[in-house]
């Protein structure tokens, strides 16, 4: 076994399920595309909310081998986590009946846990609001796994067979990145060597559209529902709320090479800051996500010249698309004007505690493929957002070390670096 | 050499004690902070009982404008996290911003906050719905909060995993100090005694419904009948060794000296629980052999099955009665993320004054060959704890505290 201090991580299985593509190879070819999955919402009917556009995804959860009395107790994204875990297992070429189940272990993060779930359910009890005391002879069997989103966590230990250690990581909308984060230190202190780790969530509800509504977070671009996700672009009016998840097969180094497996990247930085100033609210300087990426990159033994891509938060909140445009100018330097910088979300819309995984997905194919995905519906970049976000059209570009950024209510500012890890390191 | 993480400040909200000496006072004293609920009719539900706290005044406690953004387990964090800082002689706006973070766990969020936001959206619709519930209910609110309060721009974090939770919340701070993090809060506050929260925490299927305080959380013994829920926790300074020294700290209570988490095999697989191994591992971890640990605090979920589980697996590595164990919890309730802080700072207060604190109105069952403080509190030097926490759906967590050095 390598020592402690000496292991490096990398991920040798994916699990995708995004709006507008049900694993890789969809998601990928969307992406590249540059087509977009937001739409006017038809999981209930929008018109009361003042945003009625998110990016849903079409998912029939038997099509993808769950059993009835799986999608009974599961929360949709608890059902996505599953689908997404195996998917990555059956990616990596594990056999996890093979695997040490001790040396084995989950993360998933997310942000609002079984939002969906929880949201229907009060309704029943409560009969429709009118209750103070909610009835509980209407509640499910399975309420206390919508309360509680480490079941999140267990099904996936369940289904994977890992009986490491086991865990849901919930840091708002950097939960994504945090996870992987997470189970990438878990198999360098030595006490894991196998994690499936990565983050979902399925948020959209009627209570999540109207707290979002509330503090005007989400756009009201509602005529025009395919382009209403439009980062950096100055007609920019709010997120589209999304949902779905990623999951990865992260494994020590030596052991994945051991074993021939298939590497698409290491996780070979990561940090997160606070930014200690508002729950919802960001300041202009960027300077705590900044820090973050700092602290990743010297992590990675990576200097700013050596990111091929930045995979930005790129929201579409006016003050989002600032704060982050001045964290890359302040961490990356001149660097930040030459490094294409693009946001996934423009097409798939932002799912809370899941995108962060989602976009960790997509940068690594971008190393794959030596692609960038774009940004879609960028037409006129607000002045103050003047990189280059590799505007509408997907860019052929030789991609070996991606920087992937989150930010999030809770003032959570995270970083990440991905990259082939037989590179140059400082 | 790794950094080690030692623990310089304590921050505690219980039903039987606010703040470190009432909790501790208490504690010793066997009294019992249970009782039928107060904060809402229990009288339509099977489950009556618990732990409430009472006398915590928010408005006294935290300014004015921070009450209509937060749940009350964010109110009891922001406090819990003031009360440390000031147990540990640190004020946070003298030190380094990013030097500081924040690691908490959480179980529900702000389980009551949502629940009025739920009404206000089902009963009168979407524009009723409050400015702040887009944080004040989710899982990571805590954490937040209590980093923009103090100024802590340093790596920021929160884990969810049932019960278990609160320990892998100050694994994680430890974590963060090895990586070179001079200062972290962690643990862990929760509350969700409303009524929408009771019928979540009913389907578990695990809470007594006895209606007698001192009947109705009784683990280990013949009569266990599941748990009473309580409300609160801790909250921790965990700072890195040499920064506690060289800023001359008023007290070091104990490092933590070790941990591990793992899960049971799958439901029906026939296996055994995970339980053991993370106190194994956790044991190694410290490198602490089984006659180094003076007490186990029990995770003591008082079902007939999972007391043996629990019961089995320390005297599998401890030998029949080969450890005092105990329960304070029994006068809390279960505190869902907030046990097992609570339980570490109980561990830590038991370090300090050599007395292990006793569980209450339990009359041991003959099948555990356990050594359980009963009924009073047990004079001995304690120089290493262990505390044990699990999670619904097979969580187990171990950490090993021990005395400074």
């Amino acid at each position: 076994m390598t020592a402690a201090g000496d292991r490096r991580v990398v991920i040798t299985g994916i699990g995708v399920i995004a709006p507008g593509g049900v694993g890789v190879k969809d998601f990928w070819q969307l992406l590249t595309d540059g087509r977009t999955a937001t739409r006017r919402i038809s999981f209930f009917d929008p018109s009361p909310f003042r945003s009625q556009v998110a990016a849903e995804v079409d998912f029939d959860p038997e099509l993808h081998g769950l059993r009835p009395q799986e999608i009974r107790r599961m929360d949709r994204a608890a059902q996505f986590a599953v689908v997404t875990a195996r998917q990555a297992v059956r990616d990596s070429g594990l056999e996890f009946d093979a695997l040490d189940p001790l040396r084995t272990g989950v993360t998933i993060g997310s942000a609002v846990g079984a939002t969906m779930g929880l949201d229907q359910e009060y309704r029943t009890v409560s009969d429709g609001g009118r209750l103070d005391l909610v009835d509980h002879r209407y509640a499910v069997p399975h309420l206390y796994n919508y309360l509680v989103p480490s079941s999140f966590a267990a099904e996936v230990a369940w289904a994977v067979g890992a009986e490491g250690p086991v865990s849901v990581v919930s840091t708002g909308c950097t939960s994504g990145l945090d996870a992987v984060g997470y189970a990438a230190e878990v198999i360098r202190e030595g006490t894991a060597d196998v994690m499936v780790a990565g983050a979902t969530d399925a948020p959209i509800s009627p209570i999540t559209v109207a707290c979002f509504d509330a503090i005007k977070a989400t756009t009201p671009r509602n005529d025009d529902p395919e382009h209403a996700s439009r980062p950096f672009d100055a007609s920019r009016n709010g997120f589209v709320l999304g949902e779905g998840a990623a999951v990865f097969v992260l494994e020590e180094l030596s052991v994945a090479r051991a074993r021939g497996a298939t590497i698409y990247a290491e996780v070979a930085g990561y940090a997160t800051r606070s930014n200690a100033f508002h729950m919802t609210g960001l300041r202009p300087d960027g300077r705590e996500m900044a820090e973050a990426i700092r602290v990743a990159l010297a992590e990675a033994r990576l200097d700013p010249e050596d990111i091929d891509y930045v995979n930005a938060h790129g929201s579409g909140t006016k003050q989002n698309d600032r704060h982050e445009t001045a964290a890359f100018k302040r961490s990356l330097g001149e660097h930040a004007w030459r490094v294409p910088v693009s946001s996934i979300k423009s097409m798939i819309g932002h799912s809370l505690g899941a995108i962060g995984s989602i976009e960790i997905a997509a940068s690594v194919l971008a190393m794959t493929h030596h692609v960038v995905p774009p940004t879609a519906n960028l037409h006129n970049p607000d002045p103050e957002c003047d990189l280059d976000y590799v505007p509408l059209v997907a860019r052929d570009w030789r991609t070996d070390a991606v920087l992937s950024v989150g930010s999030g209510f809770g003032g959570f500012q995270s970083a990440m670096v991905l990259a082939r890890p037989d590179r140059d390191r400082r | 050499m790794t950094a080690r993480a030692v623990v310089t400040g304590l921050g505690i909200v219980a039903s039987n004690g606010i703040g470190r000496d009432a909790y501790w006072a208490a504690t010793l004293a066997g009294r019992s902070g249970i009782g039928r609920i107060t904060r809402f009719d229990p009288t339509p539900y099977p489950a009556r009982l618990a732990g409430e706290v009472s006398g915590f005044a928010a408005e006294e406690l935290l300014p004015s404008r921070l009450l209509p953004q937060t749940d009350r387990m964010t109110r009891f964090a922001l406090v819990g996290a003031d009360w440390a800082f000031a147990d540990a002689g640190i004020r946070p706006q003298e030190l380094p911003e990013f030097d500081m973070g924040v690691a908490t766990a959480s179980h529900a969020g702000g389980f009551e906050f949502g629940q009025n936001e739920l009404k206000a959206l089902w009963s009168r619709g979407g524009q009723y719905v409050s400015a702040y519930q887009s944080f004040a209910w989710f899982y990571a609110v805590n954490s937040g909060q209590i980093s923009i309060r103090n100024g802590m721009r340093g790596p920021s974090s929160v884990v969810v995993s049932d019960q278990a939770g609160g320990l892998d919340a100050v694994a994680q701070a430890r974590r963060q100090i090895r990586k070179g993090i001079p200062l972290m809060v962690a643990g862990a506050m929760d509350s969700s005694i409303c009524p929408w929260g009771w019928v979540a925490q009913l389907a578990c299927g695990r809470i007594s419904v006895s209606e007698a305080p001192d009947r109705a959380y009784l683990p280990f013994d013949a009569e266990a009948c599941g748990y009473v829920p309580g409300e609160g926790g801790a909250l921790l300074i965990i700072e890195e060794a040499d920064h506690a020294r060289r800023r001359e700290a008023p007290q070091v209570y104990g490092e933590i000296a070790g941990y591990a988490a793992t899960f049971d095999p799958r439901p029906g697989s026939g296996r055994d629980s995970g339980l053991r191994r993370a106190i194994e591992q956790a044991l190694r971890d410290a490198e602490i052999p089984p006659d180094g640990i003076d007490v186990v605090f029990a995770d003591a979920a008082a079902t007939p099955e999972l007391d043996q589980v629990e019961a089995t697996a320390i005297t599998g590595v401890f030998g029949p009665g080969g450890v005092p164990v105990t329960a304070p919890k029994t006068m809390t309730g279960r505190l869902y993320s907030g046990a097992a802080p609570l339980d570490l700072a109980a561990a830590l207060l038991s370090i300090r004054d050599g007395i292990i604190p006793p569980t209450t109105h339990v009359r041991l069952a003959d099948r555990y060959e356990i050594d359980l403080v009963r009924n009073a509190p047990r004079t001995a030097p304690v120089r290493a704890a262990l505390v044990l926490a699990r999670g619904y759906g097979g969580f187990n967590s171990a950490m090993v505290v021990r005395a400074p050095t």
